[in-house]
């Protein structure tokens, strides 16, 4: 047995014992050939790539069905906002609108005003996400870059406000607004916008990260600046905020989807339906058919579909800004 | 302890506001904001002296203070104020939030929304106890954990694949960019009697109008797990990313499978994301509300005349804030409560269980 496994072979015109006899060599081009539990290496390594795709098909089987999933709701939207009631409510249903009707849009924009709340919404966007600009790049400036008594404890007090869920603040808040004269009989527009806007000037979690953000720019520019005669001031806005913009442009976008999407602030402090804001507006219309006194799915997803397009246009161009901004969130709790 | 520069090292230096020159034939140095100039006194045979020309840090003291004086004064009236008036107003009787006045000092309201005390018209109050308290715990035991999981699972996977991983990531994305209103209207419309669930399972089950508030809770649930499942797919890809790939090939090597390579490689060295995650979905998912808005149109299944059977705590407070502040802060700061001591829970849970 052992004879015809034990080979001899030659390297260099050298005769040389086979030191391991377990192994099978092969003289002329040195074939080694490893055996283990009765299969080769390369049968081993077939199977392994096998097991391989397999699992890989498996886990994009699974991937791509949840992502189907997902985008599901979004396609049903989009249909649903194309069909009939009929069609709608029927037993059999379909997966794609039998005839396309475009007059759910048309008698959406006749009843629900899209314009003024489309219109109040920037308004509040725009204002609110200047004031809280300013005042985060001021206090992330302060904390990142300036010495003075008690930061640290001041930013600790600051970071401990996160934690207050914002169902505490409404009731106060309300109290406030309403002490300033903003909510009540007799409430103008105006009026209106400031008790959406003023409150939401500060995000302390946009202060933290921009703080974040201020500390990476190297101490060697502040002291540059210093030596140059420039300003505290001229520093923060011709060196910090020009090499802050991505985490700004985050913010900004983000700030803009917050108030697209506010809700509850919003119908607690207006008094007039025409001061509301998109959400609030989508939700008070009413889709209700009148000889039946059913509700029209088809005008009320056509009026969900104008609220979400334009979410969904902002995510395609500036997919990379939204994702990194709310990803920054995660990275060191 | 300091290198001084002769003065063209050192041209200027910015005193109370004003760039000064510096005169010439002295030396130097900037440390820890204070700008020092070399004085000889060589002449008078004494030492070496060192004068500071400016503490920069002093001058920055006030400065500071006005950088920060709209947040501190923002913070002050949207944030702290609010925080200790709202635990004020939760000790008050009948509190009128239009003229600020109330009928002397009470804990009666803790206890009127317990369903302990009855009201001053002799009822017992009883939606916080009956809808509220129980459907807020309900949503918050089944939402985080199974959204928790679902996207682990879905980040590890999106992690192991080479091809259409950032378009796959894009779309499990999408719900995060959508207003939640109009979405739950549309899984409304999903969940119909006549919808399509209905029609793809083949029941007959009522889930969303007139239907069963226990029946009711699972589109809710699964609304609510849809929505929230991207955000934390987001923050788990991240951490996965960071993950040194020695740790997999070492597990490889030693011919780990699958499972035990997720469990005891991937979990521990995400732990710092999982915990995050879990302490921010908490306390999401106690504050939950427009969710329930969207889908239900109401605080329950009848829309929003009805009995409030969806109802949240959450719910619970924006309803009575106008009509009975005093009860709505004390529900308040039930919640506060609630979520500091599942926040602390957590934490203390984590110490031993989080790797760093």
């Amino acid at each position: 047995m052992l004879e015809n496994v034990k080979k001899l072979f030659k390297v260099k015109s050298k005769e040389i014992e086979n030191p391991y006899p377990e192994f099978k060599l092969e003289t002329d081009n040195i074939v080694l050939s490893i055996e283990e539990a009765g299969r080769t290496v390369d049968s081993i390594k077939r199977q392994e790539m096998v097991t391989k795709i397999i699992s890989t098909i498996f886990v994009y089987i699974f991937i791509v069905a949840l992502a189907l999933a997902f985008v599901f709701p979004f396609y049903w939207m989009v249909i649903t906002s194309l069909k009939q009631r009929t069609e709608i409510i029927a037993t059999e249903q379909t997966f794609f609108p039998t005839i396309v009707m475009w007059s759910n849009y048309v008698y959406v924009f006749q009843v629900f005003d899209f314009g003024t709340f489309m219109f109040n919404t920037i308004v509040v966007a725009i204002f609110s996400t200047i004031g809280t600009l300013l005042t985060t790049i001021f206090a992330a400036f302060a904390f990142a870059r300036l010495k003075f008594k008690g930061r640290e404890s001041l930013f600790m007090v600051f970071l401990m406000t996160m934690m207050i869920p914002g169902e505490m603040m409404v009731i106060s808040n309300y109290v406030t607004v309403a002490s300033f004269g903003w909510v009540g009989e007799g409430q103008t527009l105006i009026e209106a916008y400031l008790c959406m806007i003023v409150p939401f000037w500060i995000s302390v979690f946009y202060i933290y990260l921009l703080r974040q953000n201020f500390k990476q720019i190297p101490n060697e520019l502040y002291l540059a600046a210093k030596v140059d005669g420039k300003s505290d001031w001229s520093f923060l806005w011709r060196v910090m905020v020009p090499l802050a913009m991505p985490t700004l442009i985050s913010i900004t976008i983000l700030k803009f989807m917050g108030t697209w999407n506010s809700y509850v602030w919003p119908n607690l402090v207006t008094q007039e339906d025409s001061f509301k804001l998109i959400s609030n507006g989508l939700r008070d219309s009413t889709f209700v058919d009148a000889d039946s006194g059913q509700t029209e799915y088809g005008y009320q997803t056509a009026a969900t579909m104008l609220v979400t397009v334009p979410l969904f246009l902002l995510f395609i161009f500036f997919r990379k800004y939204i994702m990194r901004g709310v990803g920054r969130a995660g990275i060191k709790g | 302890m300091f290198n001084f520069k002769k003065k063209q090292q050192l041209e200027s230096v910015e005193v109370s506001g004003q760039v000064a020159a510096l005169p010439p034939e002295s030396m130097y140095d900037e440390k820890d904001n204070v700008v020092v100039r070399l004085v000889s006194h060589r002449k008078n045979k004494k030492p070496y002296q060192i004068t500071g020309i400016e503490d920069v840090s002093a001058k920055n003291n006030w400065k500071a203070w006005l950088y920060l004086g709209p947040v501190i004064v923002l913070i002050a009236v949207f944030l702290i104020y609010p925080l200790i008036n709202t635990i004020f107003i939760a000790f008050t009787e009948n509190y009128q939030y239009a003229s600020g006045t109330f009928d002397g000092f009470t804990i009666n309201n803790f206890g009127v929304i317990l369903g302990l005390t009855p009201t001053s018209t002799g009822a017992f109050e009883s939606n916080f106890t009956r809808y509220a308290i129980p459907n807020t715990f309900i949503i918050v035991f089944v939402t985080v954990p199974c959204s928790t999981a679902l996207a682990l699972i879905i980040s590890v996977a999106l992690n192991s694949i080479k091809w259409f991983q950032k378009v796959l990531q894009t779309i499990f994305f999408l719900p995060y960019v959508t207003n939640a209103i109009a979405i739950g209207m549309v899984f409304s419309v999903i969940f119909d009697k006549n919808g399509i669930i209905n029609y793809l399972f083949n029941s007959d089950i009522t889930w969303i109008y007139g239907a069963d508030p226990k029946i009711a809770m699972i589109p809710l649930c699964i609304y609510i797990v849809w929505s929230s499942i991207p955000f934390k797919i987001l923050v788990f890809l991240s951490g996965l990313q960071g993950i040194d790939k020695q740790y997999y090939q070492a597990a490889q090597i030693d011919s780990c499978s699958k499972a035990k390579t997720l469990w005891k490689i991937t979990v521990p060295l995400l732990s710092p994301q999982i915990l995050y995650i879990l302490v921010t979905s908490f306390i999401g998912a106690f504050k939950e509300y427009t969710s329930v808005v969207g889908l239900f149109d109401g605080p329950g299944t009848m829309g929003t005349n009805g009995d409030p059977n969806m109802e949240t705590i959450v719910f619970y407070i924006y309803e009575r804030l106008s009509q009975q502040t005093s009860l709505a802060a004390a529900a308040a700061v039930f919640l506060f409560v609630i979520i500091l001591l599942f926040t602390l829970l957590q934490f203390i849970v984590s110490k031993s269980r989080v790797h760093y």
